[in-house]
């Protein structure tokens, strides 16, 4: 489970607080907080939402998955925290915290048949009573099924804990490949279904409904070999000892993106129509995490205005191409433009807001450039959204009736080509992106990213170089915002809210600050999956606020860092602990 | 040639010209951008009062409201103002605090209003909406120190604000799954609605009570800061973290305390604010919560009196605003405009006076 290292630092934490606390803190703590974690999810209703979903039909939901993980992340916490206990003791203590977190949710089934909070808190329905009761109603014995499933599941987690970490990784990736097989079922399915062996095989696994209970075995079965065997072969490369060449990383990068790359372009063809539609919207964004990427990532220039860029394309396009009567064709002397002579237009009208939003901003640094960018992002929004503007741009309703892009004679359509399109648009400006990075223009930006003031002494040109970094950065939204435009043929200003600056600076913290690769990695794990999770669609946000705090906290540097970005990052890290055990001795900033 | 002994004439020139010859573009955009705001508030002022379409009862009924407002922006940005004085850290997801609080003291009102409590015991049931929503955004912003923002308090660079940025988003989307999405609507109470006559002048009590509300609190706050031992400890730790803990400061302590200060100001803010407009929903915290932050810039971020009088100034401008300015040029529909004022006043303090008006060091420090 991905939460568990964020769990044990707090708990690492919290015991460090009291040295002499003993095992019986360690029980209630653990079991509080993984009870805590079980009461959370039931209350915001994401439990009954996960449960919606089958890994393997009629017998094991996502829901109840869940419910076990936090069972067995209990037990895993005490495991590695009392390694000095013996083996009796460690039992006996992991049934007990396990029992314990069953045991507040226990009690939520037992208030929630006693007294209707549905009123006050809507998650609290029947599916979640049902769930938790496990359907026998009102038996008493239903909340102690609970404790003692938290107390089994605890045990389970201690044990596995204490497995030594080959087998413990086999059992993981097994377990791992039953769940994706079972949640990503109607995908993989449709894939499938692509060829006569595979289809065959499809039969075998899978019912109508999703992973059948057999399936699962043999989806186990093939995902425990399939890491046994890479950790075999890994084992066995490493006693070999070979020095890293330098260029090593940046091909093995390189490589992963061509496969990337090609799994882009034939998924769609493969999956049909709502993959491609799903794809788009990775590819917008990933064209948008690319030009973010430009100005945080690499000249460390927080902007949260992003979105404006974003909306400054997508209206040039619509105002350009439209047939409405905001467009300017309709009442000035320029002529119905198409997609493709208004691209460019539409990326230069990005550009030069880009570097008209940089200039009053270019002396305000750090977290204050966070907010003024924002505020600058909001006044375009209210600009747009009020009567003064809305005889130019349409106000509230927008402007509609933005026509397809014709390639030769042939009209871009589905969500399939235009998701072509914007891979095409994708991989030129990734190749823009990348030549940036290395040229003397890119590390003028990073210095200014590491420290302004010597930057500045080092004789780089401040200005110019930040409103080059608005500018570019600008330019992709731009193209990203032109796209968008005609994909969903209009354009209105509730589709260029705050929350787009945000969910692109968040595909980049997940994927890694500066990296090129790690927006890809970002736009996928933070745009597409919730796309193929559509239960989920209103935990999304939840989502994206939790990734950007636990990223933050335990891997800064992202999925997919850059390797100057981690290099960097282990380095503070080594300084940090040197510095510390004498904070009063460094040298103070303020002399 | 000496300085002393050229004519002044020459000198001043000369300074001039060398004045000229170190300005750069940004200069020119800049004073541009001062130049033509200065002249669209002149001009849009002067148009407005040649017009004289509002009398005095209006203005006053803007200054009332604009002080109304006013108040409950200074109390949300005395949050802000504390947590950046003692962490150095811009709480983002202080506007969601207060909407916890808020939020939680709405199913309070109802089940009040539901029992007539509220229209039979309308002082006690305020009071037990007030406790609830402090009590919830107290716990929500220690909960957010404990388990985000505290592993950043070494960390320079942008991990603590995008840390902040994501703790707001958990938090609005923590009170969508627990309440639901919809807007809902504070219960109304029939004095809310009623007016006290006062020098010819006909002021709203609902007003009175969040200007009162907000006044004492303040004064308890300003107490609390200035005459207490404590307060004496958040003060000495924001002027200087390790010669505070050197005099035996315990500063885990104080910042949660700050946090806990700050959390209860916010959530007697969000009541009153939802006095005055009465819907609740999950993402309510937003715009107040981003004004409120315009205050304290304004004010000077640091700067507890300054958060104060940043608020009211920022109240008063933004209600008084959008006619005095947008109306006398003849914008369509000014009130539309109305957040354009905190924002721009935002930037523009950022831009041209960081130190907003009574902070004198700390935001050159951070800078």
């Amino acid at each position: 489970m991905a939460t568990d290292p964020v769990l044990l630092t707090i708990l690492h934490d919290s015991e460090a607080a009291g040295q002499s606390s003993g095992r019986l803190r360690r029980v209630v703590v653990t079991g509080l907080l993984f009870g805590a974690i079980g009461l959370y999810l039931a209350v915001i209703g994401l439990l009954v939402a996960l449960q919606q979903r089958w890994i393997i039909v009629d017998v094991l939901g996502l829901g109840q998955a869940t419910l076990a993980a936090i069972g067995l992340g209990a037990g895993a916490t005490i495991g590695h925290r009392s390694r000095a206990d013996g083996a009796a003791s460690r039992l006996v203590q992991s049934v007990f915290a396990g029992a314990f977190a069953g045991g507040l949710l226990a009690l939520l089934a037992v208030v929630m048949r006693v007294v209707d909070l549905r009123w006050i808190f809507i998650a609290l329905s029947r599916p979640l009573a049902t769930m938790l009761t496990f359907g026998i109603g009102a038996q008493p014995l239903a909340p102690l099924l609970l404790i003692l499933g938290g107390a089994v599941f605890a045990a389970i987690g201690m044990l596995l804990s204490r497995l030594p970490p080959r087998p413990l990784r086999i059992l993981a990736a097994g377990a791992a490949a039953v769940v994706g097989a079972g949640v990503f079922q109607e995908l993989i399915q449709i894939m499938m279904q692509s060829s006569a062996p595979l289809d065959a095989l499809r039969t075998r696994i899978y019912s109508w409904e999703g992973l059948t209970a057999p399936g699962a075995a043999i989806v186990f079965a093939a995902g425990a070999a399939v890491a046994g065997a890479i950790l075999w072969i890994a084992g066995r490369t490493r006693r070999t000892v070979r020095p890293e060449r330098p260029g090593a990383t940046g091909r093995r990068q390189a490589v992963g993106l061509i496969l990337v790359l090609a799994a882009l372009v034939v998924l769609p063809l493969m999956a049909g129509s709502y993959i491609g539609l799903v794809l788009l919207q990775v590819g917008l964004y990933i064209l948008m995490g690319m030009g973010l990427n430009l100005e945080i990532g690499l000249a460390g220039l927080l902007d949260l205005g992003f979105v404006a860029f974003f909306a400054v394309g997508a209206y040039t396009m619509a105002l350009l191409t439209a047939d409405s009567p905001h467009a300017l064709a309709a009442y000035t002397m320029i002529p119905h433009l198409s997609f493709w002579t208004a691209l460019p237009l539409a990326i230069l009208m990005s550009v030069s807001v880009g570097i008209l939003f940089g200039f009053p901003v270019l002396g305000v640094r750090g977290d204050y450039l966070a907010v003024a960018t924002m505020g600058l992002g909001e006044i375009v929004r209210v600009v747009v959204l009020s009567d003064v503007a809305a005889p130019l741009l349409g106000g509230a309703q927008g402007i509609l009736q933005i026509p397809r892009p014709v390639l030769f004679g042939y009209t871009l359509s589905g969500p399939v080509q235009l998701f072509y399109l914007t891979l095409a648009a994708s991989v030129l400006a990734a190749f823009i992106a990348l030549r940036l990075e290395n040229s003397r223009l890119g590390r003028a930006w990073t210095a200014l990213r590491d420290d302004e003031d010597v930057a500045q002494a080092l004789g780089v040109n401040l200005v110019r170089v930040k409103l080059l970094a608005y500018g570019l950065g600008a330019a992709f939204a731009g193209l990203a915002g032109a796209i968008f435009a005609t994909m969903v043929a209009s354009v209105y200003p509730s589709s260029f809210q705050l929350l787009i600056s945000v969910n692109v600076l968040a595909l980049i913290v997940v994927g890694g600050m500066g990296s090129l690769p790690g927006v890809v990695v970002g736009a996928v794990v933070l745009v597409g999956l919730p796309e193929l999770l559509r239960e989920f669609g209103e935990y999304r946000y939840l989502f994206y606020g939790t990734a950007l705090i636990v990223m933050m906290r335990l891997r800064p540097e992202g999925l997919w860092p850059s390797p100057v970005r981690r290099r960097e990052l282990r380095r503070d890290e080594a300084e940090l602990a040197m510095a510390e055990p004498l904070p009063a001795l460094v040298p103070g900033e303020r002399a | 040639m000496s300085i002393s002994a050229a004519p002044a004439g020459r000198g001043a020139a000369a300074a001039l010209r060398r004045r000229l010859a170190r300005l750069t573009l940004a200069d020119v955009v800049l004073w541009t951008l001062r130049v033509l705001l200065l002249a669209l508030v002149v001009a849009g002022t002067v148009g407005t009062i040649l017009k004289g379409r509002y009398g005095a009862a209006q203005w006053v009924d803007f200054v009332v409201f604009g002080l109304t407002i006013g108040s409950i922006y200074a109390q949300i940005a005395l949050g802000y103002t504390m947590v950046y004085g003692v962490l150095r850290l811009i709480n983002f997801a202080h506007g969601d605090i207060m909407m916890a609080g808020t939020f939680s003291g709405y199913f309070v009102a109802r089940a009040f209003d539901d029992s007539g409590f509220l229209g039979a015991h309308p002082v006690a049931a305020v009071l037990c909406i007030l406790a609830v929503s402090i009590a919830v955004s107290t716990g929500a912003a220690v909960l957010a120190e404990r388990v985000a923002y505290r592993a950043f308090r070494h960390v320079r660079g942008l991990a603590p604000l995008i840390t902040a940025i994501g703790v707001s988003f958990f938090i609005e989307q923590t009170f969508r799954g627990l309440f639901g999405s919809g807007v809902k609507s504070y219960p109304d109470l029939p004095w809310q609605n009623a007016s006290v006559m006062l020098y010819g002048f006909s002021l709203p009590k609902n007003d009175l009570l969040v200007i009162g509300g907000a006044v004492l609190s303040m004064a308890v706050l300003y107490v609390v800061v200035h005459r207490t031992k404590i307060g004496t400890a958040i003060r000495a730790v924001s002027e200087d973290v390790e010669a505070a803990a050197l005099m035996g400061i315990d500063a885990n302590r104080i910042v949660v305390f700050t946090f806990m200060l700050g959390g209860a100001m916010a959530g007697i803010a969000g009541v009153f604010y939802a006095f005055l407009f009465k819907q609740v929903y999950f993402y309510m915290g937003f715009t107040p919560g981003i004004k409120a932050f315009a205050a304290a810039v304004l004010g000077g971020i640091g700067s507890v009196p300054g958060a104060m009088i940043g608020g009211l100034l920022l109240g008063i401008v933004e209600t008084v605003g959008p006619t005095l300015f947008f109306d006398g040029i003849g914008l369509p529909a000014p009130y539309q405009l109305r957040d354009l004022i905190a924002f721009t006043i935002l930037i523009m303090v950022l831009i041209f006076r960081p130190n907003g008006l009574l902070g004198e060091r700390m935001a050159k420090q951070r800078a």
